[in-house]
C-alpha cells in the first residue's frame, strides 16, 4: 500500500502586547479571576471596541517575516460563538480580508531546507476560560477574553510528525525572535492545530481519509505525538473500512488526550458550526500603505536561520553551538556587538559557548543578562588572541570581571594570569623537553607520518613544564625553530 | 424568493442553537423565517453591479488606541450584574465540552 501524509497547520499565537486587542485591560497571566475585565471585554451593552495599534504592527511584522503579502485594506468580522467565555456571542476576527496572506516559511530538517506555504495570517481576539471544577455549574473567568491573537494557517505542505515538529519549532523561534510573541508554551501562548489526512493509493485507486483537525495542542511534544497517532489511526481505520474517506465522512475535529496519548473524536461535519460571519459595524477598517510596510520591514532583524549560518561561517561555530547561541536574541546581539567592538569573532564565540554559558547557567539567566558589556567581552578575547593570556586564564579572568570594574588586562596583570612571554625562559623549557624526549624528536626529523602528532606532544610537554603559563604561540614558534621546521 | 425554509434546515439551525423544537414548531418557524428572509431579499432588487462592498458606513480608517493599560473593573463590579457568581467567577449552567474558539 502506497500512501502520502498531508499535514496543514493552524497556529494561534498570543501577541506580545501590554493590553487586549480592543480594550485597555492588561494582558496578564495567572491573576485573580475577573480582575482584568472592563465593559468592552465583558461584552456589556453600549461598550465600543478600540483597536490596539501595537497588535496590528506585530501582525504586520510577523506577516512580513513570513514573506506574506500585507493587505492594503483590511477589516474586522464577527464570527458567531456560543460559549460564555466570549460573552458578546461573537468573536471579532478577520474573515475574507486577512491582514497577511500567501507567504512562506522555511524550516530545516536533516540539514535540508524545506518550505511551507503560509495561506494566511489574521488577527482575532482570544476567548476567556470556562472551568468545570464545580458540580452542576461552569465557572467563567474573562481575564483572557479579548487577548490579541494572530492565527496563522499553512498549506498542507508537511508530510510527517517529524516535519510538523521541526516546522513548529522554527515558527516559534522566528516569532519569539521578532518580539511578536513571548512564546511561553506553558501559558498557551502558542497553540497548534494540525489538519491531518492520508492519501492512499490502492489497486490503482486513490483514497483520501477524512481531514482530522486536532484541536489546541500546546506543546511541541504533544503536536508530534498527536500527528503521529493520527496518521497511524487513519491508516488503520481505512484498512478496516475502505469507506473511511473524506468523501463519505467529511472533516472531523478531534482532541488530544495526553494521559492516554491518543486523539479523541469531538465532532463531525454534520455538527459543524455555522459561523455566520459579517463585518463588524463597531470597528473601522485598517489601511496599510507602502510607507508603513516599508517602515516595519526596515526594522526587521536578521532571521534566525540566516543568523545561525552567518555565525557558523564567520565565527567558526558548529551547527549545534550556533543554534544554541542564536536561540536567545539579546545574547546573539551581544556577540555581534562584541565583534563590532573589535573582538575576534572565533575566540569570542568559543568564550560564549564555554565559560560565559556556564556563568549564565549557574546564575539561571542568559549570557546577555550577565551584564558584561560588549567592549569588556571583546577585550578579554583580544588578550587571548594576542597570546597574552591562555584560554584557561581567560576562563579564570571571566569570573573576576563580575566583581571588578578594572579592565581585563589590568586584572590579568594583578592576578598573575599573563602568559610568560620571556623568550629565554621558554627556550630553556623547550631545550629540556627536547632532551627528555629524543624519540619524538627523531620521529620529527625523519618526517614520520605521525610527526605532527609528535610536535603536538612536545608542545604539550613544554606547556606542562611551564604549568600552563607559557604562551602557546611562542612555544610553538621556538619549537619549530629548534627543530628546523619551516613556519607556516 | 424563498417563502418557506425546509424543515430540515430549521432543524439544523435549532440544533446549532441547542433548541429542541416540536414538529409543529419546525413548520411554523420555517414559515416565519421564510417571511423574514423574503423581506430582506428585497435588497437583491437593487443593482449593485460595479459597487465596492462596504466594510463600514463611515469613510474613516486607522483610528487607534495606544497599547497602554487602563484601569479594569474590580471583580465585584465585574460580577455585579451576573445572575449567579461565587464571588470570583461568573457562574453559568454547565457548558458542554468539546468546543473551540477558533
Ligand atoms: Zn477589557
Amino acid at each position: 500500500m502506497q500512501y502520502k501524509s498531508l499535514i496543514g497547520m493552524e497556529i494561534h499565537v498570543q501577541l506580545l502586547t501590554r493590553t487586549k486587542l480592543f480594550c485597555g485591560c492588561e494582558v496578564q497571566f495567572g491573576t485573580e479571576p475577573n480582575t482584568r475585565v472592563c465593559p468592552v471585554c465583558v461584552g456589556l451593552p453600549g461598550s465600543l471596541p478600540a483597536i490596539n495599534l501595537h497588535a496590528v504592527e506585530l501582525a504586520i511584522r510577523a506577516g512580513l517575516a513570513l514573506q506574506c503579502t500585507i493587505a492594503g485594506f483590511t477589516k474586522w468580522d464577527r464570527k458567531s460563538y456560543y460559549y460564555p467565555d466570549l460573552p458578546k456571542n461573537y468573536q471579532i476576527s478577520q474573515y475574507d480580508l486577512p491582514i497577511a496572506s500567501q507567504g512562506i516559511l522555511e524550516y530545516e530538517l536533516h540539514g535540508e531546507r524545506r518550505p511551507v506555504r503560509i495561506r494566511r495570517a489574521h488577527l482575532e481576539e482570544d476567548a476567556g476560560k470556562n472551568l468545570h471544577d464545580s458540580p452542576g455549574m461552569t465557572q467563567v473567568d474573562l481575564n483572557r477574553t479579548g487577548t490579541p491573537l494572530l492565527e496563522i494557517v499553512t498549506e498542507p505542505d508537511l508530510h510527517s510528525a517529524e516535519e510538523a515538529f521541526a516546522f513548529a519549532n522554527e515558527l516559534h523561534r522566528l516569532l519569539v525572535y521578532l518580539g511578536v510573541t513571548e512564546g511561553v508554551m506553558k501559558k498557551a501562548q502558542m497553540r497548534f492545530e494540525p489538519n491531518v489526512n492520508v492519501i492512499i493509493t490502492h489497486e490503482g485507486v486513490e483514497y483520501a481519509t477524512p481531514i482530522c483537525e486536532v484541536k489546541n495542542l500546546n506543546s511541541f511534544k504533544a503536536l508530534r505525538s498527536a500527528v503521529d497517532f493520527e496518521l497511524q489511526r487513519q491508516l488503520a481505520e481505512w484498512q478496516r473500512d475502505h469507506d473511511y474517506t473524506l468523501a463519505s465522512c467529511g472533516k472531523e475535529n478531534r482532541g488530544w488526550d495526553d494521559d492516554r496519548q491518543e486523539t479523541v473524536y469531538q465532532r463531525g461535519k454534520e455538527e459543524a458550526h455555522d459561523y455566520r460571519y459579517f463585518p463588524d459595524p463597531d470597528l473601522i477598517p485598517i489601511v496599510v500603505d507602502d510607507a508603513w510596510q516599508e517602515c516595519v520591514r526596515k526594522a526587521l532583524p536578521e532571521m534566525p536561520l540566516a543568523r545561525r549560518n552567518r555565525f557558523m561561517q564567520d565565527y567558526g561555530l558548529g551547527l549545534k553551538e550556533a543554534t544554541l547561541l542564536i536561540e536567545d536574541r539579546p545574547t546573539a546581539d551581544l556577540l555581534d556587538a562584541a565583534v563590532k567592538a573589535g573582538g575576534p569573532g572565533n575566540i569570542l564565540a568559543k568564550h560564549f559557548i564555554s565559560f560565559w554559558q556556564q556563568h549564565a547557567n549557574s546564575r539561571e539567566c542568559t549570557i546577555a543578562q550577565l551584564g558584561v558589556t560588549a567592549p569588556r567581552l571583546a577585550e578579554l578575547a583580544n588578550l587571548q588572541q594576542l597570546g597574552r593570556i591562555s584560554s584557561s586564564a581567560a576562563a579564570t579572568l571571566s569570573e573576576a570581571l563580575f566583581s571588578s570594574d578594572q579592565s581585563p588586562a589590568e586584572i590579568a596583570r594583578q592576578r598573575g594570569l599573563e602568559q610568560v612571554q620571556d623568550r629565554g625562559a621558554i627556550e630553556r623549557l623547550v631545550d629540556d623537553a627536547l632532551a627528555d624526549n629524543p624519540q619524538a624528536v627523531e620521529l620529527i626529523r625523519l618526517r614520520d607520518k605521525k610527526w605532527e602528532k609528535s610536535l603536538g606532544f612536545l608542545q604539550g610537554q613544554v606547556m606542562q613544564k611551564s604549568k600552563g603559563s607559557a604562551s602557546p604561540i611562542l612555544v610553538r614558534e621556538i619549537l619549530m625553530q629548534k627543530l628546523d621546521l619551516n613556519q607556516g | 424568493m424563498s417563502e418557506q425554509i425546509a424543515a430540515t434546515q430549521v432543524e439544523h439551525i435549532a440544533r446549532l442553537a441547542r433548541l429542541a423544537l416540536t414538529h409543529e414548531e419546525l413548520t411554523r418557524y420555517g414559515e416565519e423565517l421564510g417571511h423574514i428572509l423574503a423581506y430582506i431579499e428585497q435588497l437583491n432588487e437593487v443593482n449593485t453591479e460595479g459597487v465596492e462592498p462596504l466594510a463600514h458606513p463611515l469613510a474613516v480608517h486607522n483610528v487607534w488606541r495606544v497599547d497602554e493599560p487602563q484601569p479594569s473593573l474590580d471583580a465585584q463590579q465585574a460580577l455585579q450584574n451576573s445572575p449567579a457568581t461565587d464571588g470570583r467567577y461568573f457562574l453559568v449552567p454547565k457548558v458542554l465540552e468539546h468546543y473551540d474558539a477558533s
